[in-house]
């Protein structure tokens, strides 16, 4: 008997999984749960903690919006505010450049092309934790490598103050997220680049365009979506960014380089003001937002199209 | 004629290429160079002359050995290893599972379910840690694997389910109406059909979620506080550096021997990455 109601229950279950909607649910819940449990719960707290005045073994009370106009008139946030969008910005913009030309590159036919492209990616699966103290050993002010080159080849008569200088060391992080990021651009752009039919390049050579404008007017428009989803995927990562700095700088020297996660972790982490902490990182949320809208809009306008 | 396109040839791509290589690698070659020197070697100041600044004649595997016999090294590696494995096994299955409801099943709110998925991206680690340290240690998670095993995946699930979902698109509906036929269940023909396809994708999909959990810091920085607990990242930064003592041979060796697992998962695969990208961003 136990065998064929086994089967009838099997069956069941089998028809059921046929009903598109209950298959549907069947594999969408796992993932949700993940997200719902340790996203969506977690950014709800946020929100709540950022208007408390919660901090390590004291739940505090309701504050309302205090901890938000501390932060506008704190100093340290509005200069680490600013150095979010400057470092995003130029970082942005160097891996984009470099990335495309990168790519224009090694799309070409050449010797050692699989080797090539293989380890122009390591900056990009190097633990970023782990490379940065590379960097940073190679700014170190007394023995840095590249003040080295530079003393010895006669550029430099005085040393280069790399990471002792809030200015400097902001440009530095840049170059370091550059560097790191560039081979990720470099990689999807050229993923990019080899579904565009060389037919199209002919064509246009046939009509007499030069290379130039080859470039801006059928690889560059044929990129456009490619280009869309990396710069925003860029964006995000870097405006949110925080190993890099914490182990370049760790936000010296005066916290003249903070970024807003780095001065949400000292104050939210290291000094236990999980409140204001939380109110920090909240900062960042409307402009990932607005980030994440535009594309939204521009992915729905190109699906009607 | 040739002789100028030869010199075109340096200008616009030898030169270039050169220069790219040499800024991508420098770094890591600096790595080797400091974790192979000696210490009398290595600390020689910016202004002193250095018969060999760009290699050493004493090349010496003292760091290597400290770092594996007095630190522990060895257990952040192993930590690395498995969270980044489970993590990765994790997103992927329901990332598959998620991606396919998503790309081929029919229902109210797939759309819907589809961008919020999608915005969950804009929720970075660094937006959450706080609150996500005290739910952690609220289910008794805190300093274990699990408590990195299951945050890990927030933010490789939604990458997992777009690039997969994309890719799922690109496969033609009559494979799988062709398996029906033969009397094979939705579920089956997804399974047997559809995943085999898929496997492109669902391999840079892989590799790109290994690399990034190797590469998380800020929620292992948090969740894990003994020495033994740490992962690779983490534990380079707080155990290697004493007081404001940096150690640099073997805070290079670290960094080396800890890049080498994923280089070396990478260069299995790097075309199954690139072509997986190229066909998810066909899609």
């Amino acid at each position: 008997m136990a065998p064929r109601g086994e089967r009838v229950h099997v069956s069941r279950a089998k028809r059921m999984l046929e009903s598109e909607k209950l298959l549907a649910t069947v594999l969408l819940v796992p993932g949700l749960a993940i997200l719902l449990i340790f996203i969506a719960y977690p950014f709800v707290m946020a929100l709540w903690y950022s208007l408390t005045s919660i901090r390590v073994g004291d739940p505090g009370t309701f504050v309302g919006l205090a901890n938000f106009t501390k932060a506008f008139n704190d100093t340290i946030f509005q200069n680490a505010f600013r150095n979010t969008v400057f470092y995003t910005f130029w970082a942005t913009i160097f891996k984009f450049a470099l990335g495309m030309w990168l790519a224009l590159l090694l799309n070409r036919h050449f010797r050692f092309k699989r080797l090539i492209r293989a380890s122009m990616l390591l900056p990009f699966i190097i633990p970023t934790v782990l490379s940065a103290f590379a960097w940073r050993w190679m700014f170190d002010p007394t023995f840095s490598v590249m003040n080295w080159v530079l003393f010895h080849s006669g550029i430099i008569t005085d040393r280069l103050p790399f990471l002792s200088d809030g200015d400097w060391a902001m440009w530095c992080a840049v170059l370091v997220n550059t560097w790191r990021g560039m081979p990720f651009f470099a990689i999807t752009l050229l993923a990019g680049l080899q579904t565009i039919s060389p037919d199209l390049h002919e064509a246009a050579a046939l009509d007499g365009a030069n290379a130039w404008y080859r470039f801006w007017h059928v690889t560059w428009p044929l990129l456009m979506p490619v280009t869309l989803v990396v710069v925003v995927f860029s964006v995000i990562q870097t405006f949110s960014d925080f190993q890099l700095i914490y182990v370049l700088t760790g936000g010296g020297p005066a916290n003249s380089t903070h970024l807003v996660a780095t001065y949400a972790y000292q104050v939210g982490v290291a000094s236990g003001l999980l409140g204001e902490g939380a109110a920090l990182s909240l900062f960042m949320f409307p402009v990932l937002f607005a980030v994440v809208w535009m594309q939204l809009r521009f992915m729905k306008r190109m699906d009607g199209a | 004629m040739v002789i100028e396109r030869k010199w075109k040839k340096w200008l616009y791509f030898y030169i270039p290429m050169a220069i790219f290589i040499v800024f991508t690698l420098f770094p890591f070659y600096w790595m080797a160079v400091t974790a192979l020197r000696p210490d009398e070697e290595l600390y020689r100041t910016w202004r002193q002359a250095n018969a060999t600044p760009f290699w050493t004649l004493k090349p010496t595997l003292e760091h290597f050995k400290n770092l594996l016999e007095t630190t522990a090294f060895p257990h952040w590696l192993w930590n690395t290893m498995l969270i980044a494995i489970v993590s990765t096994v994790i997103s992927l299955i329901c990332g598959m599972f998620a991606g396919y409801a998503l790309a081929r099943l029919k229902f109210r709110g797939s759309e819907f379910l589809g961008t919020a998925i999608f915005i969950t991206y804009l929720v970075p680690q660094t937006l959450l840690f706080i609150p996500l340290a005290d739910i952690i240690r609220d289910m008794h998670l805190g300093n274990t694997p699990w408590a990195l095993m299951l945050t890990y995946p927030t933010f490789l699930i939604p990458f997992c389910t777009w690039l997969l979902m994309g890719y799922f698109k690109t496969i033609p509906k009559e494979l799988e109406e062709c398996a029906r036929i033969d009397g094979a269940t939705r579920f089956g023909a997804m399974v047997r059909i559809i995943f085999p396809v898929a496997i492109p994708g669902i391999l840079s999909a892989g590799i790109f979620a290994f690399t990034l959990s190797w590469n998380e810091f800020i929620y292992a920085l948090i969740f894990m506080s003994s020495a033994e607990m740490k992962t690779v990242p983490v534990g380079v930064v707080s155990e290697l550096i004493r007081g404001d003592i940096f150690f640099w041979g073997q805070l290079m060796a670290g960094a080396l021997l800890g890049s080498i697992p994923v280089a070396i998962a990478y260069s299995f695969f790097v075309e199954y990455y690139v072509t997986g990208l190229t066909g998810s961003v066909k899609g």
